[in-house]
């Protein structure tokens, strides 16, 4: 542990600062307890339901798609039709999320749903998000036993479910609920904001859409979730 | 790395030189600063988030002490090991350990300057461990057997024919008639090979946009997932990180990232900001099952207290790059260490020495762009002038401009005397150039007249014309 007192010595040397001193103790604790905001874009602050509209169309500007359903039980619907309109394979992976495994997955019948982690030949991903942030079309999702992360970065296409009513303004919104799944201080293993599908510019700035992680990003947003 | 910043001048020379590398340096001229303006114009609280995000570094930088015991004390709550390296040494010594205690033989990486800072990939090679490069920029120029010219954009000196060429050389398995003269058809073969290596690699390393105090938790934002397969895939993740990434809170994170990616590519987010806190838990399905921290020093701490203090509130956006005349002439590596451009010419010298890097400092038109497009406000112009003053007092710069500087200090100093110079300067020099007005050769100004001529002065000094029309304004109102 030689470096750590090393480098924190240093530190204190530099900034002229004793080990101990409470007045520098009482200003770190009470900036972590009260976390101020700081500023928030006015962009994302409007009515609910003008905040789901600005969610869709910044995800759309991004080059993700977004399709809009009335009910959760409407979901396994929406994901059948996209694998039609785009030619994939009937299958699809996913988690054993309580929001997903209530849907009537079993009403589409041709459809094979695969549960766990995902696989490399797996095409189709599909989550369920916690949050959406309307600032910057952004989902949020977490892992836990229920939710692998890989789900969301090997397959090729990457469906998300967002609940409506889960789509808040700006990203404050969404630590803040995060704070109070978790606890103060406490966070998922894994906390993926993730805005449109995979991306590059490294060969000449030349914008393509699909590296290393999915290719498309599908969007459904149910209104009465 | 091998530090070749001594040799700036000759590698800026090599760099204007080059066909390929000016063809290339297009793209940063055209691309980042049009789309940076566009995505900060629709973003009328921008300027506010710059001043709240500079208070949140100056705050943490003023208390890191503390806030990495903290952040230090929360790693270790979630289950996740955190390493102190003083050194760059010390920093590959402790990832050599935990690949060795993994039985490592594959590595894959996200992208991370940090890494190539310590030299990283060439110790583990040496060390019988192979490291792979996974961005796609990062894995152009590993093949090239290249370090990154850009922070954010590795392979911007390299154009797509190269990167073809690069992938017939290295990719065996290419058919001669397989089409890769689209970018498109580049990264899907680069996606390809890399599937692969995601699964065999045993430890993945990653560095860090922020690390955050109140929970423990690492960030990283990227645009293409590789970062994210990296850290997901392999059993044991491994992240490198430097002191002043450390932020009190999410929060603050928050601010930082609405400056970042539009700052870097004109973005309002990155695809993937991932906060990552600890191994995974029980009954995680994925995840890695080990989790360190390597949190690296390497003469950072040394910059606390000093005029580079501010230079720590950097976030490796790349705007300063960017929007530099210089970096735009001769690309990242005549800079010749890790970091190029105008936060390269202030952080090199900090880290690896002015001895070294004198060059640096001085290659710049002082024309203050950096500065203004600094989402940390950074004052990158004053910072060189002041690694400029350091490296006269210590007599670093040849005679000639010592004498030279020494020569105009006493002008300076003495107005009366100044005056009484230009004033027989002025005409002394423009009785030379009655016929052309300019110099195609003036002794001690070779450097610049060996490429184009020097315009001449007018025949009376400014303080003169000053004087004259001050008292024809005064005639006027008389």
């Amino acid at each position: 542990m030689s470096g750590r007192e090393g480098i924190i010595g240093k530190v204190r040397t530099a900034l002229g600062a004793k080990a101990g001193d409470a007045a520098r103790t009482r200003a770190v604790h009470e900036r972590l307890l009260a976390a101020p905001q700081g500023v928030i874009p006015a962009r994302g602050q409007l009515p609910h339901a003008k905040q789901v509209r600005l969610f869709c169309m910044m995800a759309e500007k991004v080059s993700a798609s977004v399709q809009r359903v009335k009910k959760p039980d409407s979901v396994p619907r929406a994901v059948a039709a996209y694998l039609r309109a785009k030619n994939l394979p009937s299958a699809v992976r996913m988690g054993s999320d309580e929001r997903l495994a209530a849907m009537p997955w079993h009403t589409m019948k041709s459809l094979e749903v695969k549960t766990g982690a995902a696989d490399p030949e797996d095409e189709v991903g599909v989550s369920h998000a916690l949050a959406g942030i309307a600032e910057t079309g952004t989902v949020a999702l977490y892992s836990g036993p229920r939710n692998p992360t890989t789900v969301n970065f090997l397959p090729e296409h990457h469906i998300v479910v967002v609940d409506a009513k889960d789509i808040a303004g700006d990203m404050e919104t969404v630590l803040a609920s995060l704070r109070q799944t978790f606890g103060k201080g406490k966070m998922p293993r894994t906390l993926n904001l993730i805005t449109g599908p995979s991306r590059s510019a490294d060969i000449e700035q030349t914008l393509l859409v699909g590296a290393h992680g999915p290719r498309a990003l599908h969007l459904i947003v149910v209104d009465g979730g | 790395m091998q530090i070749t910043s001594p040799a700036f001048k000759e590698n800026a020379r090599t760099a204007l030189a080059d066909p390929q590398l000016q063809k290339a340096l297009v793209h940063v001229r055209s691309g980042f600063i049009d789309k940076r303006v566009k995505a900060m114009d629709a973003l009328p609280e921008f300027d506010a988030l710059r001043d709240s995000a500079r208070a949140i570094k100056d705050h943490t930088l003023t208390h890191l002490d503390l806030y990495l015991e903290r952040y230090e004390e929360k790693v270790r709550e979630a289950g996740g090991v955190v390493h102190w390296a003083e050194t760059a040494d010390d920093a590959r010594s402790v990832v050599l350990e935990i690949c060795r205690a993994a039985g490592a033989r594959t590595v894959t990486k996200g992208k991370s300057m940090i890494t190539e800072e310590i030299g990283l990939n060439d110790f583990l090679e040496k060390e019988g461990v192979r490291p792979v490069e996974t961005d796609l920029g990062e894995y152009i120029i590993q093949l090239r057997g290249e370090h990154p010219s850009h922070i954010i954009a590795p392979a911007v000196h390299v154009t797509r024919d190269q990167v073809e060429a690069d992938f017939r050389r290295e990719h065996d398995h290419l058919r001669p008639d397989r089409d890769l003269s689209e970018p498109e058809a580049l990264l899907g073969e680069a996606r390809r090979v890399l599937r692969a290596e995601y699964f065999s690699a045993d430890v993945g390393i990653t560095g860090a946009n922020f690390l955050v105090a109140e929970t423990g938790s690492s960030v990283i934002v990227t645009n293409e997932g590789n970062g994210d397969l990296t850290q997901i895939l392999p059993r044991v993740h491994v992240v490198i990180a430097s002191i002043e990434k450390v932020v009190p809170t999410l929060e603050d994170m928050s601010q930082i990232l609405r400056l970042l990616a539009r700052s870097a590519t004109g973005q309002d987010m990155s695809v993937y900001t991932t906060v990552s806190t600890g191994p995974r838990r029980p009954d995680d399905p994925d995840g890695p099952e080990e989790y360190h921290v390597i949190l690296l020093d390497n003469g950072r701490s040394s910059m606390l207290g000093t005029e580079f203090q501010d230079m720590l509130r950097c976030i490796r956006c790349g705007a300063c790059m960017n929007h530099c005349p210089v970096y735009h002439a001769v690309g990242g590596h005549a800079y010749g260490w890790v970091y190029p451009g105008p936060m390269g010419a202030v952080l090199t010298p900090s880290l690896a020495g002015i001895d070294k890097s004198g060059h640096l400092p001085n290659a710049s038109t002082f024309c203050g762009r950096c500065e203004a497009v600094c989402p940390m406000h950074i004052p990158l112009p004053k910072m060189m002038r002041h690694w400029r003053e350091r490296e006269f007092a210590r007599g670093l710069n040849p005679a000639t401009q010592r004498y030279g500087l020494r020569a105009w200090a006493l002008f300076a100093r003495h107005p009366r005397l100044y005056r009484l110079a230009t004033s027989l300067a002025l005409p002394a020099l423009s009785f030379f150039t009655a016929r052309r007005p300019r110099f195609r050769y003036l002794p001690l100004a070779g450097g610049w007249t060996r490429n184009r001529d020097l315009p001449a002065p007018p025949s009376r000094t400014f303080m003169q014309q000053w004087r004259e029309r001050e008292a024809e304004k005064q005639g006027a109102h008389a």
